[in-house]
């Protein structure tokens, strides 16, 4: 690992001066990712700024519904709030099958969204990656891609985003409130993720030093029928070979409402809006969701060894809106 | 890396007295070594460690406190979880110099003198393991996981407690003795 310097915030204004005007400077919080990435030497900052000590870990409950996470909520936290299991039971699904009991401990909500993608390409500064090093190639391509993405991919970049939380949140329709030198804005979650295109090092549509304050979630009478369903090579601690957030309200056996995130098979958290189309008004049964499964992973691009993912994630978001369906029909809440 | 400073233990009393750590720091640590105070087990200590420096290194290479063990210095086996402000974490992917200003407790922390912890015990009477080398961190999880309220039955046990590899494969034996923990079979220690 490369030295570098330390300092602790101690409040948000300092913090984000402090990394705002230096490109040479990272922010630190659960550090899940970026300490890996500085003991690997991807990360090569001339210094670290510790933001553990500032005062957004909160988790508020919004009037009307809706919840608000403060950017250093931490996953294990979040995971646990009444009101998240309550309201968004995707969310807290999601969240508790990413990683493990102690890292879901150290990593915030906020990092979850800025986590780096798990392609061994990226991490190896051996191996040629334009994401890691722009216009270097990608090694992925035509490499070992059995874990990478089919929907979102370019002829730059076709790494696989390694969030869970962040695709109930892309179904939540989340938004992100930023926090940066020029003062306080918010994105979608959405386009909060940025598609590799030709610019696969530009992961997210913000400047260096913009701090992710809070993650705002608004109220949705379907996200309390809804689930998450991860499917992966180990029953835990694995990241996803195809999952399914689905937030569903069934009226008079026909969607009524419907949202997908689709997770493991895409470059970004996958928000499934061609299925979602298709799904408007159909038929609450099996047929309609194969429909809207196969018309979303129509524009899917196989690779050597990843192919088996296209049909994986139609299985899968058939599966999970099955299973959301008949939590809807029991009246459960998840 | 760095020089390694003595070993001594230093009442924590007498640290805090002499107060360089105490505060909020401002300004600066590193890159080169930087004198720090981690509480560990109770017990102040001060050491002078690198920024980079991970709390696993710190506490091994510089404290002489080799209970946490480095198996793969990358946050996937859960060799070296310990509970920092008793939440359970991975040493490998914390900063030392990020935990000053908190409680570190290890393995060694959980044994009253020579009374072993009743998860300890419970380990010894099932069998709990082979080797031994992931042995720490699960005893650290184990505990924590009976806090938290995720031992219900052998699924969510296994479930949380799926952050600690047994190469060893002594699962089995380690969920038995978190079981006879949670029903109050495993000591008389509270």
């Amino acid at each position: 690992m490369r030295p570098f310097a330390y300092t602790r915030a101690a409040d948000v204004a300092a913090a984000v001066a402090e990394v705002g005007s230096d490109p040479g400077s990272e922010y630190l919080a659960g550090g899940t990712t970026e300490v890996d990435m500085l003991r690997i030497g991807v990360a090569r900052p001339r210094r670290v700024v510790d933001i553990n000590d500032l005062p957004i870990s909160g988790i508020e409950e919004l009037p009307g519904g809706g919840v608000r996470l403060g950017g250093l909520a931490r996953m294990s936290d979040a995971a646990a709030h009444p009101a998240v299991r309550g309201r968004f039971p995707v969310l807290a699904q999601a969240l508790e099958k990413g990683a493990s009991a102690q890292l879901r401990n150290m990593a915030s909500m906020g990092g979850n969204l800025m986590q780096r993608v798990r392609c061994a390409y990226f991490r190896d500064g051996g191996a040629a990656c334009n994401k890691r090093a722009p216009g270097s190639g990608c090694a992925a391509l035509g490499g070992v891609d059995r874990g990478h993405a089919v929907l979102g991919t370019s002829e730059h970049c076709i790494a696989t985003h390694p969030s869970d939380a962040a695709v109930a949140l892309t179904a939540l329709d989340a938004t992100v409130h930023l926090r940066g030198r020029a003062g306080e804005r918010s994105i979608a979650l959405d386009d909060f993720f940025l598609l590799p295109g030709d610019t696969p090092e530009r992961e997210h549509p913000i400047e260096h030093g913009e701090l992710i304050t809070a993650i705002e979630i608004p109220a949705s009478e379907e996200a309390r029928t809804s689930h998450y369903l991860k499917v992966r090579d180990r029953e835990s601690y694995e990241f996803a070979l195809a999952s399914a957030a689905v937030a569903l309200l069934v009226e008079d056996g026909r969607v009524a409402r419907v949202r997908i995130g689709l997770g493991g098979v895409a470059t970004k958290p996958w928000r499934a809006r061609r299925a979602e189309a298709a799904l408007a008004g159909a038929p609450a049964e099996r047929a309609s969701y194969e429909r809207a499964a196969a018309e979303e992973l129509a524009a899917a691009v196989p690779r050597r060894m990843n192919a088996f993912k296209i049909e994986l994630a139609r299985r899968t978001m058939v599966r999970a809106l099955e299973t959301t369906a008949s939590l809807g029909a029991r009246g459960g809440t998840g | 890396m760095t020089p390694r400073v003595g070993r001594a233990r230093i009442p924590g009393q007498a640290a805090r007295e002499e107060g360089t750590a105490a505060g909020p720091r401002t300004g600066d640590l590193g890159p080169g070594p930087a004198e720090i105070e981690l509480a560990v087990n109770g017990t102040a200590r001060r050491l002078r460690v690198e920024p980079r420096v991970s709390l696993l290194d710190a506490l091994r290479e510089h404290l002489g406190v080799t209970g946490p063990k480095k198996g793969c210095d990358q946050g996937a086996c859960g060799a070296c979880t310990v509970w920092v402000d008793g939440r359970r974490v991975l040493g490998c992917l914390t900063l030392a110099v990020a935990c000053e200003g908190r409680e570190v407790t290890t393995v060694e922390g959980l044994a009253d003198g020579d009374g072993l912890h009743p998860m300890q015990q419970a380990f010894l009477a099932n069998d709990a393991f082979q080797c031994g080398y992931c042995t720490p961190g699960q005893l650290m999880s184990a505990v924590a996981l009976l806090e938290e309220g995720h031992a219900s039955d052998d699924a969510e046990i296994a479930e949380w407690m799926s952050g600690n590899i047994c190469r060893c494969a002594a699962y089995p034996n380690i969920r038995a003795a978190i079981r006879q923990v949670r029903d109050g079979g495993g000591g008389d220690r509270p």
